[in-house]
């Protein structure tokens, strides 16, 4: 369609619809062609990538076991004030939904749930389990009766757990891996410190990503200009080099790296021949270890993209800035560097986002104390199976990307690159 | 003081590699004020000389100097040259104003002042209204002038220019030519300007280097290559020209006797310093041929036969064979057109003396 348009004349097309709709309605037209050309792809992601991604994530808010187990109780907690014991009735809808739940053998998965939040509540529940029912002595209530039985049944802060658990999602995972409970006022408060652990390691996980971070754009950045200015033919074949290490499996890397850092490793066993130290340097099995394999692996995804945008600035920019005055330093920091920015930006963005989700290396190569979130995600899976924890450190590190990479896009406006 | 020399090359040579010299043994003096072109076919030198002024490439032997200084250690961002490049290289991240004012703010000019000069710059090239447009927002020809404009804001005396219009249709091209050498006249400014589209480099120059193989062939106004080439490169490479290869059998004087291989005999003026006996390619232009009874007057009268016929409008060109020689050329105005001329008929051409030069021997 072709419309013709004069400045003079009022912004409409020839059929009197005002333009701007007109262009709207092209640009829209665009959009939907775009659409339909990703729409395979996107039913792809969305059945194998989406769909888990929710459903794990609803796991971190997830809190079946109590409700379901002791319905009657959660239920008849529902008014209780939390200050007092509560009423007698909530003692009978207890004995009823433990007499139910020993039947169907669900008590431990309630018990599980609610140890979590208070210790000891395991065992303090199998063990009313097993008494059920009681049998109250003449003139004693069944509140009586459990009391008797174990007197943590009269402690409030034990019903409190219970009837936090009252609805069938909860914070507490999410809570927990911030570091944060729900106080006796029921107000988010940090859990005292002796037991914080997790505020420490997203610390040290946003830490760590941050310098491998640096040192990859440190080293990658003058590679990638060093190629870049290279021809190309030089630079293809020096480009096979930095991709080499991608045709290998990380974990062959990490364990080549093992053998070449630790203290009998050849780093060291070559350093001492030099006699350029003494003794055999710490390199393998801490930080250091971790930074160099992890700087290693993931120096491609600097480099890459650095490169790619450097190779289309013409050597003329940096010429133009020199023959207008400048001196080349200034120049290359004023005309060459922001020109890199976008494609260096998406490179270490990339870098920082691989790290905080990195799992093998510092499982491998690093202490304890190098272990970053995603070893507590596989912690929580395969050794305690506590799905909500797991869910809960994974949702976070997702937020933490999606944050990330929001930041991104605004800073190099990378949602100029929309559809159509 | 138009004769003054701003740059001057002395013995300047250049090679890349160490085993060819891409510019040999480059003598050249670039007036004050004149718009110098330097032309010639690629690969001949032509931006290797002008990055050498500029600074970015060194001589590998010689001297260049520049309003008296030796410029050969003086580095390109202190050399206070213009250059505008074929590919703009207005910086992208910067705004039509901002980019005029990169020079300005390295000066250390005052703020308003950089804001006149800025103004003074746009109107010149006239896009005072797009100052505040990113080059991205901007056609091809506005980002050339925004370019030629800040090749000139800092007011430089020297201003270098590397194929600007190479990336324009060719209409706008025409039309930023004109615009270059009035903005040229107005300002008095020394350009030194590469292409190889001699269209271009005669309408703009005031002077045409015709470079071949690092070595400048001639330089001239566009008048003198066009009616004068000193060789048969230049007659060649400047206009249409027709070539008729001979022996030299002859001299007298500025003229000289040439005899054609089916053993005419042609008078033509004697350019190279060519004896008796040797090869010599002639250069005659085509406008410079008459036809039959125009031909009387002329000393040189041959028979040609007419190959084809070719209708322009606002002449006609006739494709003849001359003394066994193909591809020889004649304008003919449409008026003087003879409507009973067919291919295939035998014509008598003819040219003065004066119109044909005896040039050193092509390559055959
Ligand atoms: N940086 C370089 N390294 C090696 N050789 C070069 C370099 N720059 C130019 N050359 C060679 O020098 C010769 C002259 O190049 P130059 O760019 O001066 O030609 P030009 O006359 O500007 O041609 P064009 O009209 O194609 O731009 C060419 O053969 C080219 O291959
Ligand atoms: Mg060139």
């Amino acid at each position: 369609m072709s419309e013709s348009f004069s400045m003079n004349t009022p912004l409409t097309a020839a059929d009197g619809v005002p333009l701007k709709t007109r262009l709207q309605q092209q640009r829209r037209m665009r959009q939907l062609k775009a659409l339909l050309l990703v729409l395979p792809l996107a039913l792809f992601l969305l059945l194998t990538f989406l769909v888990p991604i929710a459903t794990l994530l609803t796991r971190s808010v997830d809190n079946p076991e109590v409700v379901s187990v002791l319905r009657e109780t959660t239920q008849a907690l529902k008014p209780w004030d939390g200050k007092s014991l509560p009423a007698v009735a909530v003692y009978d809808a207890l004995s009823r939904d433990l007499q139910r739940a020993q039947a169907e053998k669900t008590v431990p998965d309630a018990a599980k749930r609610l140890n979590m939040e208070q210790s000891g509540f395991r065992s303090l529940l199998q063990k009313t389990a097993r008494k059920i029912p009681l049998a109250p002595e003449a003139g004693q209530s069944t509140r009586d009766a459990f009391i008797a039985l174990d007197e943590r049944w009269g402690d409030v802060s034990h019903w409190q757990v219970i009837a936090r658990n009252g609805s069938s999602w909860t914070p507490y995972y999410l809570m927990s891996s911030l570091d944060l409970r729900q106080g006796a006022d029921g107000k988010p408060e940090l859990v005292p410190e002796d037991e914080r652990a997790f505020l420490s390691i997203f610390g040290r996980t946003l830490w760590m990503s941050f310098w491998v971070t640096v040192w990859c754009l440190a080293l990658g950045y003058p590679l990638a200009y060093w190629l870049a200015t290279l021809p190309t033919r030089k630079s293809n074949l020096l480009m096979i080099l930095v991709l080499l290490p991608f045709w290998t499996s990380v974990l062959v890397r990490v364990a080549s790296w093992i053998v070449l850092l630790q203290s009998e490793g050849l780093v060291n066993g070559a350093l001492l021949w030099l006699g350029i130290v003494d003794a055999p340097l710490e390199l393998a099995f801490n930080r250091t270890g971790v930074y160099i394999a992890m700087v290693h692996i993931l120096l491609p995804f600097v480099i890459l993209p650095a490169y790619s945008v450097m190779k289309s600035i013409p050597p003329s920019y940096m010429r133009a800035a020199i023959s207008l005055g400048d001196h080349p330093f200034a120049a290359f920091w004023k005309i060459y560097f922001p020109q890199t920015i976008a494609g260096v930006a998406a490179g270490a963005l990339l870098v920082f986002i691989m790290c905080i989700g990195y799992y093998i290396t510092p499982a491998l190569l690093g202490s304890p104390q190098e272990q970053m979130v995603s070893y507590y995600v596989a912690f929580y899976t395969n050794v305690t199976i506590n799905w909500g924890m797991a869910a809960a450190l994974g949702s976070l590190l997702l937020l933490a990307t999606l944050l990330l990479y929001g930041l991104y896009s605004r800073l190099v406006g990378a949602n100029r690159l929309s559809l159509g | 003081m138009a004769d003054e020399v701003l740059v001057s090359f002395r013995g300047v040579q250049k090679s890349y590699d160490g085993e060819s010299l891409i510019v040999k043994n480059l003598d050249l003096d670039i007036r004050r004020g004149e718009f110098l072109t330097l032309l010639g076919p690629s690969g001949s030198g032509k931006t290797t000389c002008l990055m050498m002024l500029a600074g970015f490439e060194t001589p590998s032997h010689g001297e260049i100097h520049f309003d008296g200084k030796l410029l050969n250690h003086i580095p390109p961002h202190k050399r206070n040259i213009g250059m505008v490049f074929q590919n703009y290289a207005l910086f992208p991240h910067m705004t039509v104003a901002e980019n005029l004012a990169y020079p300005l703010t390295l000066r250390k000019m005052g703020k308003s002042e950089i804001a006149d000069r800025v103004k003074n710059g746009l109107a010149m090239v006239r896009l005072e209204s797009l100052g505040h447009r990113y080059p991205g927002q901007l056609s091809g020809g506005q980002q050339q002038r925004v370019a030629l404009a800040r090749a000139l804001v800092f007011e430089p005396k020297l201003v270098l220019m590397d194929e600007p219009l190479g990336a324009l249709d060719k209409q706008l091209r025409e039309h930023m030519q004109l615009e270059i050498k009035h903005l040229h006249e107005r300002l008095g400014v020394t350009v030194v300007y590469v292409t190889h589209d001699q269209g271009e480099a005669l309408t703009m120059s005031d002077r045409v280097a015709v470079f071949k193989d690092g070595i400048i062939q001639q330089i001239d106004t566009a008048s003198t290559l066009y009616e004068s080439p000193a060789n048969s490169f230049v007659a060649n490479f400047i206009g249409e020209n027709n070539t008729l290869r001979g022996e030299v059998v002859d001299l007298a004087g500025e003229l000289c006797d040439v005899r054609l291989h089916d053993g005419a005999l042609v008078k033509a003026r004697r350019v190279a310093m060519l004896g008796s006996g040797e090869v010599t390619s002639m250069s005659v232009r085509p406008e410079r041929v008459r036809l039959n009874a125009a031909a009387a007057g002329c000393e040189n009268r041959l028979q040609a036969r007419l190959m084809e016929f070719i209708y322009l409008g606002d002449h006609v060109r006739l494709r003849m064979e001359v003394a066994g020689q193909g591809g020889f050329i004649v304008k003919v105005p449409v008026g003087e057109v003879d409507a009973a001329w067919q291919v295939g008929d035998m014509m008598d051409v003819g040219w003065m003396a004066r119109d044909v030069r005896a040039l050193d021997a092509l390559a055959a």
